[in-house]
């Protein structure tokens, strides 16, 4: 008759992620490339910012694109009509990017020294902020055209973030929207959590995202190999 | 469904020991799902259920402690309780808080036979 024994592990259920988020982070690190992953609800006009973004800022710097979707490849082809070059990772039925699919993705893109990579996550304010990709920052996109209350019904997702990005505020006018209480939901949950208002239709606002890329890019280059 | 993700990670891990430690069947696998981590332990169970057939660790019992949140306060500078992640802090009512317990998901112990 077998013996029952216990046995003690204490081990991250994340482990095996982490440790692909870790190869991913020297990756990058060595080849100073700025990384950040972008996450949202399915709607918040994500794509068409980055598209916008791609377009204003092409020839400043290289950049390269990861897209995640549970399907199609609709996204990956809008940003590669930008001359940006992208992957898109289907994810089936799964609900977010892991680091592992992002490590099979840089294989695959030619991600050059001194670069900006954007990885769109699936569009999903719950899974993709548990999952460590290796990234720089985590950038959360909401729209004025969803619920001002959306930080306190997904904490997780912007305790993590390091910026949000506002977007579509040139609708509201039409809209009884409270930036300001939204702003100040989010800030419970991240006291030090960096904001900028976009409206990926009109421009405004964009030059301090593009600002706050540049800089963000210029720290990695500076930091590389270091 | 994040927690069917989740799930195989615990597999893995049970996958790993059973080929380091020797073992043929797990009876019992010990999660510390802290009450601030994003999952819910409910759906652990149920994605836990459908990846571990055909495991080893199929039929096992899923026996999961949960901590609480806990914070640092910058206002009050001292660690108090933290229900949820927007709670405010309970003394002050600000939300100057750092989380310092109650986000850990890991694989706590396996009774093994």
């Amino acid at each position: 008759m077998s013996q029952t024994r216990l046995i003690a592990i204490e081990q991250d259920i994340l482990a095996k992620n982490d440790s692909f988020a870790a190869v991913n982070r020297q990756l990058f690190a060595a080849k100073g490339v700025f990384v950040l992953n972008l996450m949202s609800s399915p709607g918040s006009g994500k794509t068409t910012l980055l598209t916008r973004t791609l377009t204003d800022l092409k020839g400043r710097f290289p950049m390269a694109v990861i897209e995640g979707d549970q399907q199609t490849s609709f996204d990956a082809d809008r940003i590669r009509a930008t001359g940006t070059p992208a992957i898109q990772v289907n994810t089936g039925r799964g609900c977010h990017l892991d680091a592992q699919m992002v490590t099979q993705a840089v294989g695959r893109l030619p991600v050059e020294t001194g670069s900006v990579l954007f990885i769109e996550n699936v569009g999903n304010l719950v899974c993709p902020a548990g999952f460590d990709l290796g990234e720089a920052h985590k950038v959360v996109v909401l729209s004025v055209t969803e619920g001002e209350d959306k930080p306190l019904k997904y904490p997780a997702m912007f305790a993590g973030a390091d910026l949000l990005l506002v977007n579509k505020i040139d609708l509201l006018p039409h809209l009884t929207f409270d930036v300001a209480r939204m702003i100040a939901y989010a800030r419970q949950l991240k006291p030090d959590l960096r904001v900028i208002e976009v409206s990926a239709t009109t421009g405004q606002g964009l030059e301090d995202w593009y600002g706050w890329i540049a800089a963000g890019l210029a720290k990695a280059v500076a930091g590389r190999g270091a | 469904m994040h927690e069917l993700a989740l799930s195989q990670g615990i597999i893995d891990v049970i996958r790993d020991q059973a080929a380091a430690q020797g073992f043929a069947r797990v009876k019992t696998v010990r999660l510390v799902i802290g009450a601030l981590s994003h999952v819910e332990p409910q759906a652990i169970a149920f994605g836990f259920d459908a990846v571990s057939r055909g495991t080893i660790a199929e039929g096992a019992v899923l026996d999961i402690e949960r901590p609480p949140g806990q914070a640092f306060c910058l206002s009050c500078e001292k660690p108090v309780p933290l229900p949820e992640r927007s709670a405010p802090c309970p003394e002050c009512d600000g939300h100057q808080l750092m989380v310092t317990g109650g986000e850990e998901m890991r694989v706590k112990e396996l009774e093994v036979e």
